[in-house]
């Protein structure tokens, strides 16, 4: 077990510095540097802008400025953003939770509307019920985003009056960010109306964004169901007598979970993906619309280390799932 | 509208909805963006702009809410020299600065703050530019660290600026954004502990709004300034700028009523929203211009009756209808028609497929010939939709015979390709920064700016003579007449073809009381109240 954790292990390093010459050279490609982004129209002064990159140390040669950006890195320095001048790891941290809080709520609600949807569509194999489950499925995961989400928030939002149209909490409440979870957040405050008002403003971009995943996860939960159903075990518990609940969550769903749990693993990139646009249109302020901005505004060290510490991320999951998996299945360890 | 239906789902787990604090007195405005940063002299666009200057500064001039025309701010008169190069500024007594739980001031306003504000611009090897090195390019870019040759502080309520050569707009810039008024006591302050960035981070100012707390991509909160020194200007307890990248969903949240004011409507959303009964759109002219710039170093357009022709062969009020939605005046002139010395009597050549085409014939261009034209990347208030702009050119100068090839490039890389003078046409456009008539003509059509904004590259000995003389002059009335002369000879040059100016739309709710639209594109909340 020990060596295929360090085979994994090793495997990360050349990923990371893969990340890091990817991200390094691809954000320099765009045209532009940060200095002519902020002056915009206006007449950039030869003068000043040579005096603004040498200050934030682009006058320098591509390779060193590679080298200086992996020595900081070893050293645990992320850097600072060119234009807000933070710390990237304060940013970073500041902006992470709301993401995570964002991302939690979609997993919660893709997994078990999908597992629900996927077992309901595998019992009634061939009925229009699962024709009905497995179309709305394929829809789902062939949304666009950004149109769904708009969608929804002309309907729920303006028409309904249902659900606020963005945010994460009504304004007019001043809830001072101490863990950066909402949820958390506004329980400091000891009002139960805050703390409804941020799950209201969860909702529907949770809802949105767990659309991709809630598909997939609902076409795997049918098919892994399937393949069970048709298990001499869980023939012989039917003979057996055992009712037919107990046949399918104890005996069939359990089983049937394991190549679930691995997709669900999976789709935490799918999800940081999603952030990226459901964080635009929801106005919700996590680490994908972090990033774009900061490709828009080209801020080198945002969009290099902010796209380093979410590849670490879905590195690190997928490396837990990988382990859990290997721990689960003898087979997968000993190969790897 | 305040919500107050609750989802089937939540009614589930609560009975009682979401309350919050009473909206009057209270206001929160959808902005579009998180600002760079609250140290206004570092920046060049509005959403700083509006984030700081606007909110927690104020300058020794302001221009009136609304207007281009400059009043006394933190100087409360001024006097000049007899040759117009020493500005003597007798300042405001009895002005505070913010007291919030990062600064305590111990003094009201005073010359030191001024001379900080200054000096740090002005001086490279100013301590607190060391600390926290920074670039002020819009101080810069307005010519004025070239031109500001003394700053003296003559008492403690005195400053007096002396310049290198007369400049008739510089009270009209002191009173913009770049010149905001820090605190020398706090900038003492932070240096002494070594945290000099706060600066940006943190801002002191005497302006209506003090600084609450801002959380990037979502909010800034002001609270309004109790100690303000235009007491009846505060009418807001709580000011909340909502960041909402989105036009279409800062719209809904109009509607909804979760923000009570926003900006740059979609030019689509703009009927809709004129027919909702909650919302009211102010409406002024812009004070902006889109046009096509012709390179006139470049064959066929070195030619004048080239110029003219395409220009004569631009069906602008089917581009206005197109692409501003209607939203937009007709263009004739090379300045809006709301910016002083703007001359009436410049006519426009008319929409004339067929004369243009004599007009090539005349000048032996073949039929067939291709030029190219740039469209930005991007929207702007004086050109909405640049693609759709370009594509209807193409259309017009082909009938002509011109055959147009659209060329595009990321913004940045736009601006600088066409600074280095690699187009043939392109558009482009202006918003006016401080009123004066100098900020169009010399800006965008002078000599000097060859290397920088006139895209044209159009030099002009008559003309530059014109603009520098107007300069040169602090009367009114002499300068109009200069630069309504040099309007005649620019039009009868044709470097440009202007096309529209466009109409500045600000939704607000009903509930908005006295909000006016800046003509400068910027978002001011003093006077402003929400009932």
């Amino acid at each position: 077990m020990l060596s295929f954790i360090l085979k994994r292990l090793g495997l990360l390093v050349p990923t990371f510095f893969g990340v890091t010459l990817l991200t390094f050279s691809l954000i320099r490609m765009i045209p532009g540097d940060p200095v002519e982004v902020m002056m915009g129209e206006r007449k950039v002064d030869p003068e000043l802008h040579a005096q603004a990159m040498q200050r934030l140390g682009l006058d320098q040669p591509l390779y060193k400025q590679y080298f200086d950006y992996i020595g900081q890195l070893l050293q645990g320095d992320l850097g600072q953003s060119l234009v807000s001048r933070e710390s990237v790891w304060h940013e970073f941290t500041a902006l992470f939770p709301a993401t995570l809080e964002l991302s939690i709520a979609a997993i919660l609600i893709a997994s078990l509307l999908g597992l629900i949807a996927g077992v309901v569509a595998a019992l009634k194999r061939g009925s229009m019920l699962d024709h009905g489950i497995m179309g709305l499925a394929l829809t789902g995961y062939s949304m666009p985003i950004f149109w769904w989400g708009l969608i929804l928030i002309m309907f729920f939002s303006v028409q309904l009056g249902w659900t606020p149209v963005s945010g994460r909490i009504d304004l007019f409440f001043d809830v001072p960010p101490v863990t950066g979870f909402m949820l958390i957040d506004t329980l400091y405050l000891d009002d139960e109306g805050v703390w409804l008002d941020a799950l209201h403003h969860l909702i529907l971009p949770a809802v949105v964004l767990a659309t991709i995943p809630l598909a997939v996860i609902a076409r795997m939960t049918r098919s892994s169901m399937l393949e069970v159903l048709g298990e001499d075990y869980v023939r012989t518990a039917r003979a057996k007598g055992l009712s037919p609940a107990r046949v399918v969550f104890v005996h069939a769903l359990r089983n049937a979970l394991i190549p679930v749990l691995t997709v669900i693993g999976l789709q935490v990139g799918t999800l940081m993906a999603g952030a990226v646009l459901t964080e635009t249109i929801f106005s919700w302020p996590g680490i994908g619309k972090w990033l774009i901005d900061a490709i828009s505004r080209r801020d080198y060290p945002v969009v290099q280390n902010g796209i380093l510490l979410i590849a670490t991320l879905v590195i690190l999951v997928n490396f837990v799932v990988d382990v859990l998996y290997g721990i689960a299945n003898p087979r997968i360890r000993h190969a790897g | 509208m305040r919500r107050n239906a609750l989802s089937p789902l939540l009614l589930a787990i609560t009975l009682a909805g979401a309350s919050s604090a009473a909206t009057a007195g209270n206001m929160i405005f959808c902005s579009e963006g998180s600002p760079a940063g609250f140290d206004p002299g570092q920046y060049t666009t509005g959403t700083d702009f509006d984030a700081a200057a606007e909110t927690v500064f104020n300058r020794l001039t302001q221009f009136e809410r609304g207007g281009t025309t400059v009043e006394p701010g933190l100087a409360e008169k001024w006097t000049i020299s007899d040759d117009a190069r020493v500005y003597t500024f007798h300042l405001r007594a009895g002005v505070k600065f913010h007291s919030t739980d990062y600064f305590k001031p111990s003094r009201d306003f005073n010359a030191d703050d001024v001379m900080f504000t200054f000096e740090r611009m002005l001086k490279a090897d100013h301590p607190f530019r060391t600390a926290y090195p920074s670039e002020f390019p819009y101080f810069t870019d307005m010519g004025m660290d070239a031109n500001i040759a003394k700053l003296e502080k003559v008492d403690a309520m005195t400053v007096r600026f002396t310049l290198n050569t007369v400049d008739a707009a510089f009270i009209q810039n002191l009173a913009m954004s770049f010149a905001s008024i820090h605190s020398a006591e706090y900038a003492d302050q932070l240096l002494k502990a070594g945290k000099a960035s706060d600066i940006n981070t943190k801002p002191i100012g005497t302006g209506p709004f003090v600084f609450g707390r801002y959380q990037k991509d979502a909010q800034i909160r002001f609270k309004g300034n109790k100690d303000y020194w235009k007491a009846g200007d505060v009418k807001l307890d709580n000011l909340i700028f909502a960041i909402n990248t989105d036009a279409s969903v800062r719209y809904q949240k109009l509607k909804t009523g979760e923000c009570q004011a926003t900006l740059n409507p979609r030019p689509a959303d703009l009927a809709a929203m004129k027919a909702d009964p909650n919302l009211k759109v102010i409406e002024q002219p812009g004070f902006n211009l889109g046009y096509i710039a012709y390179n006139v170093t470049h064959a066929p357009l070195d030619k004048l009756e080239v110029r003219q022709a395409l220009d004569m062969a631009v069906n602008k009020d089917a581009i206005i209808e197109a692409v501003y939605q209607g939203a937009g005046q007709k263009a004739v002139n090379s300045l809006p028609p709301t910016q002083w010395s703007y001359d009436p009597n410049v006519q426009d050549a008319g929409y004339n497929p067929a004369k243009a085409m004599e007009l090539l014939k005349a000048a032996g261009i073949a039929e067939g010939t291709e030029i190219t034209l740039w469209a930005m990347p991007v929207q702007r208030p004086y050109n909405p939709n640049a693609k759709l702009m370009a594509e209807m050119l193409q259309a017009d100068w082909a009938k002509v015979g011109i055959k147009a090839k659209i060329v595009t490039y990321e913004w940045g890389e736009y601006i600088k390709r066409a600074k280095a003078g690699e187009h043939d046409a392109m558009l482009i456009g202006w918003t006016g920064d401080n009123g004066d008539p100098d900020n169009w003509l010399g800006v965008l059509y002078s000599c000097d700016a060859v290397d920088g904004n006139n895209f044209a590259k159009w030099c002009n000995a008559e003309f530059d003579q014109l603009i520098k003389d107007g300069k040169r002059l602090t009367d009114k009335e002499q300068r109009s007449a200069l630069y309504m002369k040099a309007q005649h000879v620019l039009k009868s040059q044709v470097p440009i073809t202007p096309i529209a100016h466009s109409t500045v739309n600000q939704p607000v709710r009903l509930s908005v009381d006295d909000f006016k639209v800046s003509p400068f594109g910027l978002n001011s909340f003093y006077g402003v109240d929400n009932k």
